[in-house]
């Protein structure tokens, strides 16, 4: 079978982008009534509907851009997991509220840097949607690394848990930032950015984050990838059955 | 000097249509029944949370996603705004979580009944807001001034909740044979569950007339069980469903549609706790609860730690 989603690349670069925002969008509303307090329940409804917005908005986009008369929801609902083309990492699920906020840490650390980067984008329409995203990821990493600061340096049982998700999940990070032909040809042509020169900014705010929050940066160095050809963990399948259960139980209707 | 007693001069309110604010003084009965009613409120919508909550995984498009999440986000909203309105009497929203985890204060019955199909977040928007609303453009109207100007904020989210749930069962009314069916099965599920929401018979209800004479309550469980009747029927003809009471009619004279007999037995079972979700509703808040204990202790012992003000919602 076809891994991929699209021949087209300006397409193909939108969606693995819109991708990870789905996946890590449709986790955290996974978790809502779920929260510690009420105030969270706010605050993480709110940062699954930035993520969901911005992957119907890039969804659209994309569909427009293939011009194979799928629409955004098409692409959202009807993709395998072969299709999708998302990271690793935000498809992780998380145990409780420490890893579903070192998750939401290492990707708001990423994505503040990715959009700020996509919003000088050729494109007008990817750069319009990264323009308003780098607003949202400057709050989301706010809430985020606060997070990680209080729990980190909170209670001793706050530090082992946050401590564990951490190390837990390091091993999914390097992959934000694997520059394949799709992102150096995006580059190139200053639509897209190379995701590899994002790095060293990224390990400046995760290691000042760590740091204050008396957190040991993960030595393990052992590093894990495959979400951008399709090759995913186990743990994708499960969500999209789920995602896609009403679209592919009565294909072809409105809602 | 006002000569008159404290009684005096809050039964003045009462008559004068004016509002009863935290400092004035009240009869104690008066704080407990508004105490009750308006934490019964809160945990109603944090509760409610949960069985539309069962859908937001598995909305059948973005949009759709985007709009219960929204809806589920408002309802976190307005029961934060109704524990702290609650607060203004002298009681914590602590307190007021563990009268609710230990059953010892009630919420509202309807989200003891499961969601089967995508229709029922439609019908709880269309059905279950909608009795919700008739019940609060009515509270604006009470005389405890923080609950009437929560209703006020919160009976504007409201209106849009009810107008989504409207548009999901009319674009299922609209579709294929499947969809129609679903439609019409949450119509049988949830339309008389609604009629109960309003309480018993006015001449069952153990707190009407009290709270009628305070002014806490301004129409009585039949008065606004008539009204929502009178709105949705038309509505659900013109969906091109079928209300399941065999009994319903207008009745010309009075100009209002006439209901069959709410099944009691049901309300009160459901009421007693022995409705078909109450256990689970209340073993998944608790369990969210416990499991995020370590969090709460975590953000309180950051903020001793760096002599931050005390937040007790962190």
């Amino acid at each position: 079978m076809s891994t991929v989603t699209t021949r087209n690349p300006l397409a193909a670069y939108i969606v693995r982008h819109a991708d990870d925002n789905m996946v890590i969008g449709q986790r955290l509303a996974q978790y809502i009534s779920r929260a510690p307090e009420l105030e969270e329940e706010l605050a993480v409804a709110n940062i699954a509907l930035d993520h969901i917005g911005v992957a119907d908005h890039l969804f659209t986009y994309a569909a427009k851009v293939e011009g194979g008369g799928r629409t955004g929801d098409d692409l959202a609902m009807l993709r395998t997991e072969r299709e999708y083309t998302n990271l690793l990492l935000v498809e992780q699920e998380h145990d409780g509220f420490g890893e579903l906020i070192a998750r939401q840490f290492f990707f708001d650390a990423y994505q503040a840097l990715l959009w700020e980067a996509l919003a000088d984008s050729t494109d007008d329409t990817l750069s319009g949607v990264a323009q308003r995203a780098a607003k949202e990821a400057t709050y989301h990493l706010r809430h985020s690394s606060a997070w990680v600061i209080r729990l980190g340096d909170g209670t001793h049982e706050s530090h082992r848990r946050i401590q564990r998700a951490t190390d837990r999940l390091w091993r999914f990070t390097a992959e934000m930032f694997e520059a394949d032909d799709l992102d150096r040809q995006m580059a190139a042509d200053g639509i897209g950015v190379d995701p590899s020169t994002l790095r060293d900014a990224w390990e400046s705010t995760v290691d000042s984050v760590l740091e204050e929050a008396t957190l040991t940066r993960p030595e393990d160095s052992f590093q894990t990838s495959g979400g951008r050809t399709g090759v995913h963990t186990e743990l994708l399948g499960p969500m999209l059955a789920e995602m896609q259960w009403l679209q592919r139980s009565y294909p072809g209707l409105s809602w | 000097m006002d000569a008159r007693t404290e009684e005096e001069r809050f039964n003045a309110i009462i008559d004068d249509d004016e509002k009863i604010e935290p400092r004035d003084w009240m009869p104690e009965a008066y704080r407990k029944t508004v105490i009750r009613q308006m934490a019964q409120h809160a945990h109603s919508e944090v509760i409610g949370m949960q069985p539309e909550a069962n859908w937001i995984a598995r909305a059948p498009t973005l949009l759709r996603k985007a709009i219960l999440i929204a809806k589920v986000q408002d309802e976190a909203g307005h029961g934060l705004y109704l524990y702290s309105a609650t607060e203004t009497l002298g009681v914590s929203r602590g307190e007021l979580q563990e009268l609710l985890h230990t059953g010892k204060q009630k919420y509202s019955s309807i989200f003891n009944y499961p969601t089967l199909s995508w229709a029922d977040i439609g019908a709880i928007g269309w059905l279950v807001d909608g009795a919700a609303i008739v019940n609060q453009i009515v509270l604006q109207g009470t005389s405890y001034g923080p609950y009437a100007r929560a209703m006020v904020k919160i009976c504007k989210e409201e209106s849009f909740h009810a107008r989504q749930g409207y548009s999901i069962m009319m674009t299922l009314a609209d579709g294929s044979d499947s969809q129609k069916a679903m439609c019409q099965d949450a119509i049988d599920r949830w339309w008389w569950p609604s009629l109960m929401m309003f309480g018993p018979h006015d001449s069952e209800s153990a707190h009407t007339a009290e709270s009628m004479s305070w002014k806490i309550k301004r129409k009585t469980n039949d008065e606004l069980r008539q009204m929502f009747v009178d709105q949705t029927v038309p509505q659900a003809r013109y969906l091109g469903m079928t209300i399941p009471d065999p009994d319903l009619e207008f009745d010309e004279e009075s100009g209002h549609w006439k209901i069959g007999e709410i099944d009691w037995e049901e309300f009160w079972s459901t009421i007693r706790g022995d409705g078909r979700l109450n256990r689970e509703r209340i073993a998944h808040k608790v369990k969210a609860w416990e499991d995020g204990a370590w969090v709460r202790e975590a953000a309180t012992a950051y903020a001793v730690k760096h002599g931050m003000k005390l937040d007790k919602s962190a």
